[in-house]
């Protein structure tokens, strides 16, 4: 396992607030412990200003957990973490007024109407009056539901209601976004409406937008990214950097026995064969040139054979030897640890 | 520089203070309350109900013992079911702290940068006012029972439904705050609150109470709340207490029961937890 990467910035935090362009979120050798288990074992990582920047983990991996402390509703067990250069453990006041939060729990009231909703919100952090009023008719053109200003949110569609729960996160024109699953339960325009949107934020208002996901493609669109597993943070840098990192080309075989299989190939060609979900699985520069031998070395016993560029996913198991997760299962309330599959 | 010792810049936005946000979420508890017409029949049908069901049956049953002096039990229950009523609304008030944690808006106040003693005044001021409203629609029957209020004991009489609607509120947030299912704070309803109206003198008079039920009653801050109604209803009729106890004395305690209500609700809120808040 090559859990500690070079790519995780351990600088100490004393000589990062004096550099210019410093960062907007520092998280420095975080953990927690709930009673019997380690969520978070000692995480390091900064986000830049207007920066969209993933966290990307399974359920049980820590990245709630993370969320939560970032977003002061928990303290850690140890470590800190500073947003806009407040302490979140002992400055929460302050951290509140520069962060706004979007969870994934449905947090509108749906027997207010929008507008109720968030002059509601806004009253929470001292807007009042006409500037209220204007802040909220310019929030809900931005998302586009000015016209529905009067109406109930329980007459919302699940998209509808996402984007009442974000424009109160902005309400108040936070630094910092912080995001947890937020495409939870949306269908595929929805999700891709509210990412465009996140983009514009970031371009247009320099928000810095920290998102949690459990999806490889969501994480693809991120500018950076940490990778978190059991608590540690196994990868950190940009989709790009993480999945060239890996080098050469995937291969998946399917074959009736696959261990038997992946023992063969090893040993006649000195290749890095693992069984994984059933199937064979090689990490191999210049895939398309060792595909031609192998089907030939085991005539007939390849069902189907497949070369691809890596993935996030790849760069999570070549990180920590297991899958990510099962690919149709869904995924399990995150109080529940998941135990993933291991090779 | 160190981030410990940052002090708050002044380009900060201004604290939202403690009024406004509690005058926002009271006015979320109100709306929420009335946009939900089967609560609004609920809260107020069904002590009536109670009131007529049980006092009419009571009172025949009782009619040959003394009972509770001269008294009719129909106009001896009736300050027990404003008690009743007031008890009902602000407990099941307040089963909306779990709702709102179950469902993220409480996450979504708890990262505001509001102070924690304005969630729990909000919260409770709006149980609060949900409750003395129901428990002031109830004295439209008072002139069916034999009262008559002046100017003067009517203020009086909303004065101590306030106060009990308040600590019972309060009381009710504290049970709510820790929780995270409603089954579980029914289930405290039933084995902690209902004994506590049984033993207020709102069924049965403390006067004829045995020794320890008596004792029982005597520390519960609930039988100062009736007892300060029934005297406030029915002047002429004798003092349930074995001692000397004034109108003011009851009303004192009161207020102290709702101090120490809502010092507990905020001394709850106020941890801040290392385990998962939703």
């Amino acid at each position: 396992m090559t859990s500690n990467s070079t790519s995780i910035d351990l600088a100490h935090p004393a000589q990062h607030s004096e550099q210019a362009g410093q960062p907007i979120i520092s998280v420095r050798d975080l953990v927690h412990r709930y009673q019997d288990r380690t969520a978070l074992n000692g995480v390091s990582f900064d986000v830049r200003p207007a920066e969209l920047f993933g966290l990307l983990g399974p359920n049980g991996s820590g990245k709630t957990t993370l969320f939560r402390i970032l977003s002061t509703l928990m303290v850690p067990t140890s470590g800190s973490a500073t947003i806009a250069g407040f302490d979140a453990v002992h400055q929460p006041g302050a951290v509140r007024r520069h962060i706004g939060v979007v969870f994934q729990a449905q947090s509108v009231d749906l027997k207010l109407t929008a507008y109720e909703n968030l002059w509601h919100q806004g009253h929470l952090y001292g807007l009042r009056g006409a500037e209220l009023k204007a802040r909220i008719n310019e929030i809900l053109t931005r998302v586009g539901l000015l016209d529905r200003s009067a109406d109930r949110v329980e007459t919302f569609s699940g998209g509808m209601q996402r984007r009442i729960e974000l424009a109160k996160g902005l309400l108040h024109h936070p630094e910092v976004l912080l995001l947890d699953e937020p495409t939870t339960g949306l269908d595929p325009g929805a999700r891709r409406d509210l990412w465009q949107y996140l983009q514009i934020l970031r371009d247009q208002e320099q928000v810095s937008v920290i998102v949690t996901t459990h999806l490889m493609e969501e994480a693809e669109r991120c500018d950076r990214l940490a990778i978190l597993n059991e608590g540690s943070l196994v990868a950190l840098g940009t989709p790009e950097a993480l999945t060239r990192e890996i080098g050469g080309d995937i291969i998946l075989l399917e074959a009736h026995d696959p261990q038997t299989l992946a023992d063969r190939i090893r040993s006649k060609f000195q290749v890095d064969a693992t069984v994984m979900d059933n199937r064979v699985r090689i990490e191999i520069e210049n895939g398309h040139r060792f595909v031609p031998d192998v089907v030939e070395a085991f005539p007939g016993e390849i069902q189907s054979l497949s070369v691809s560029k890596p993935t996030l996913e790849d760069v999570f198991i070549h990180r920590t030897g297991h899958r990510f997760w099962n690919e149709d299962a869904e995924p399990a309330p995150d109080t529940r640890k998941k135990k993933t599959k291991k090779t | 520089m160190s981030t410990q010792t940052a002090t708050f810049p002044a380009t900060a936005p201004p604290s939202a203070g403690v009024l406004l946000p509690a005058f926002t979420l009271w006015w979320r508890e109100v709306v929420r309350f009335y946009r939900q017409r089967a609560r609004v029949v609920g809260v107020i049908l069904s002590p009536l109900l109670f009131w007529i069901v049980l006092g009419s049956g009571f009172g025949t049953s009782f009619r040959s013992g003394q009972g509770a002096g001269q008294q009719n039990y129909l106009d001896y229950f009736y300050p027990g079911t404003l008690v009743m009523i007031v008890l009902f609304t602000a407990i099941f008030t307040m089963m909306s702290v779990i709702e709102d944690r179950n469902e993220g808006f409480l996450l979504s106040v708890l990262v505001a940068p509001v102070p924690r003693a304005a969630i729990v005044l909000g919260k409770v001021l709006g149980g609060t006012t949900l409750a003395t409203t129901q428990g002031l629609i109830f004295l439209v029957f008072a002139p069916l029972v034999g009262v008559h209020m002046t100017l003067v004991s009517f203020g009086l009489i909303a004065l101590t439904v306030f106060l009990v609607s308040f600590a019972l509120t309060a009381l009710g947030f504290a049970i709510a705050w820790p929780m995270d299912s409603t089954q579980a704070f029914h289930a405290i309803i039933n084995l902690f609150l209902i004994p506590l109206w049984l033993l207020s003198g709102a069924l049965f008079p403390l006067s004829k109470a045995s020794g320890w039920i008596r004792w029982l009653m005597y520390a519960n801050p609930l039988t100062y709340g009736v007892e300060a109604l029934r005297t406030l209803m029915y002047p002429e009729a004798p003092s349930s207490f074995s001692f000397d106890f004034s109108l003011t004395a009851s009303i004192l305690t009161l207020v102290l029961f709702a101090l120490f209500m809502f010092g507990l609700a905020f001394a709850l809120a106020s941890r801040r937890t290392t385990k998962p808040a939703a």
